[in-house]
């Protein structure tokens, strides 16, 4: 009977354990028990995404309430796949956390970083099972507002500041959700998703709908930080812990497409609103701009957390493009790069957090002469750099060439191929100034002495870096769900 | 639709836009807290508007009322509330944190000592 109430399982061992770990207040037991959690996470999803592979979609409802009276859980192929990306990030990342939190955070405040962890978890995995619209901002609203603690928990104070900025926009961001599903409650009287999906369509001639379509939009382009709604995320990556960047850049900004995603093609599918209406265009140059602009910047950035969030903005850019181009190959490699970006990104960020454990700082002159100090969290370094340009047999390469595909597809769409080459050779720019910094040079003081990051921190980076090879090696599996994801969505306009 | 049509949405409309405006233009942090709340105070009511219907009573069960209003927009903005109250709160502790590190809660003044360091 177990297998049946896993939807809500999912949900309710994080949610549960985070006030579990304000009782614990032991650092070391609320990590041991945040840990555990977060393995129990990863097995239901993975027992979920086989039981949606071999029966289809799950659908569970809250307390019994049928819908649209009640609140459903429903997870498909994507909600499902979007569920083990999640939890396998924060099963990998809860075993780094313990000697990086430990660096970065007062012990005395340990407890609530493993709490918010959880609660930021949870809220993540919420969004990704709930069928309810509103429902949908409430797990939104607990995991930004864990994500605001977790960020200004850092040790410098920028923080704080940066924590605030990110509270104001997200709060807006959130707010203007809740209008435009005001808005669609006012004219169908259902806030269930897939009823949302059947009953739009007949009125969707109405200016109420076109303006919360617009606000849905918008709100969800400040929360997965699409060009130029993303002020708040360069330093709010930079200056949290390590470890909550980490999980942050690898999943809050991938559940926000998925939102988006949810609107955009379930909600509205049935009338094809990225053909119909011009936000198709709309989202395709942002997401263009956002390639462009966001690898630009990360090239001249001195703190290289920074550089990395700016890359992040360009690969967001990506995926939205992928999504504007409104076809399965299109969707398929938007999705796919969801999932590939997680890895490499974690990867990438998990190798700053080794760094800053190891030399206190973030900083690009201060890396000289760690390709000698620290040869393995280097070498992760350039395998997963080597994947975000999109180098063959990484799985940067796989999204790209999917990517590229789907653009060329699309007729008198060719130069936008050239676009997103020109997007992956600025990243090797940034990437081998890194490079170039941390192998080429001796730092100041000449100390080449190895020093390398604890095992419990390269292990986890390691496990991330394999399977950024892995999937690239052997693309197949991903693309393959990830296709099948994109033609459900694609049912609802046939 | 004849001008001006439902009077409360041009209200709403005027909150939300004030609220907005606090947000972005005031240079105090605290100031910016109030914005953030009249506008999404705008949203709760926008969403307890729409709950109206039109002779209808307070959603109670009482002898001789067949119409009631939409009780489901109230349940929906307790949440909301709730979810109100938190975010402020959790602005404000960051706002004394802030002006614990920086000294001040003037966003230019702030700005200035990041650029400075």
């Amino acid at each position: 009977m177990i297998e049946a109430q896993l939807p809500v399982l999912q949900i309710l061992i994080p949610l549960l354990a985070a006030p579990i770990c304000i009782f614990l207040r032991h650092p070391v037991a609320t990590w041991a028990l945040a840990t555990g959690v977060s393995w129990v996470c990863l097995a239901i999803a993975i027992t979920l995404l086989q039981q949606v592979l071999a029966s289809g979609e799950i659908i569970y409802e809250i307390g019994g309430w049928a819908a649209p009276w009640g609140i459903e859980y429903r997870i498909d192929l994507l909600g499902a796949w979007v569920l083990v990306i999640v939890t396998a990030i924060g099963a990998v990342v809860m075993p780094y956390a313990k000697l990086s939190a430990e660096k970065e955070i007062d012990r005395d405040r340990l407890y609530i970083f493993y709490a918010m962890m959880l609660l930021c978890e949870t809220g993540l995995l919420g969004i990704t099972v709930t069928g309810d619209a509103f429902n949908l901002f409430v797990f939104l609203e607990i995991s930004s507002l864990s994500t605001y603690v977790l960020i200004s928990m850092g040790s410098d104070r920028r923080g704080l500041t940066a924590a605030y900025r990110y509270l104001i926009m997200g709060t807006i961001g959130a707010t203007f959700y809740i209008i435009g599903v005001g808005l669609m409650y006012m004219m169908t009287g259902s806030l269930n998703i897939a009823d949302l999906a059947r009953l739009v369509p007949e009125v969707s001639q109405t200016r109420t709908i076109e303006a919360a379509l617009a606000f849905l939009t918008v709100g969800l382009a400040i929360k997965l930080a699409l060009f130029p709604l993303h002020f708040w995320l360069p330093n709010a990556y930079a200056f949290a812990p390590s470890v909550v960047t980490v999980f942050l850049a690898a999943t809050a900004t991938k559940v926000a497409v998925y939102a988006f995603v949810r609107i955009i093609f379930t909600v509205f599918g049935a009338i094809n609103i990225l053909h119909d209406v011009a936000i198709h265009d709309v989202l395709a140059t942002l997401a263009i701009c956002a390639m462009l602009a966001g690898s630009a910047v990360a090239i001249y950035q001195d703190n290289i957390k920074r550089m990395l969030a700016y890359s992040s903005l360009a690969q967001i850019g990506y995926m939205i493009l992928g999504l504007s181009l409104n076809s399965d190959a299109g969707v398929s490699a938007g999705l796919v790069h969801l999932f590939n970006h997680a890895m490499m990104k974690g990867a990438l960020f998990m190798v700053m957090g080794c760094v800053v454990y190891k030399i206190g700082s973030a900083k690009l002159q201060d890396m000289a002469g760690l390709g000698k100090r620290m040869p393995l969290t280097m070498a992760a370094f350039v395998l997963a750099g080597l994947s975000l340009i999109g180098v063959p047999l990484t799985v940067g390469f796989v999204s790209k060439w999917a990517l590229i595909q789907a653009v060329l597809e699309k007729d008198g769409w060719w130069p936008i191929a050239g676009l997103i080459v020109i997007s992956s050779l600025m990243a090797v720019i940034y990437v081998w100034r890194v490079v170039e910094v941390a192998y080429f040079q001796t730092p100041a003081n000449g100390n080449l002495e190895k020093d390398e990051a604890p095992m419990s921190m390269v292990l986890p980076m390691y496990v991330l870096v394999g399977a950024s090879i892995y999937f690239g090696i052997d693309g197949t599996t991903a693309l393959e769900i990830a296709g099948d994801a994109a033609r459900a969505l694609a049912g609802g306009h046939e | 639709m004849e001008f001006p049509g439902i009077v409360i949405y041009w209200i709403i409309v005027a909150l939300m836009m004030a609220g907005l405006y606090i947000v972005i233009a005031q240079n105090n942090l605290v100031k910016k807290i109030v914005g953030l709340n009249v506008f999404q105070v705008s949203v709760f009511l926008l969403y307890i508007t729409m709950g109206k219907v039109s002779g209808g009573t307070a959603p109670i069960l009482t002898d001789g009322t067949q119409l009631y209003s939409n009780p489901l927009p109230h349940v929906l903005i307790l949440t909301a509330i709730v979810v109100g109250v938190a975010t402020t709160s959790l602005g404000l502790a960051l706002i004394v944190r802030i002006n614990e590190a920086y000294g001040t809660i003037e966003d230019d003044e702030i700005l200035e000592q990041e650029s400075d360091s």
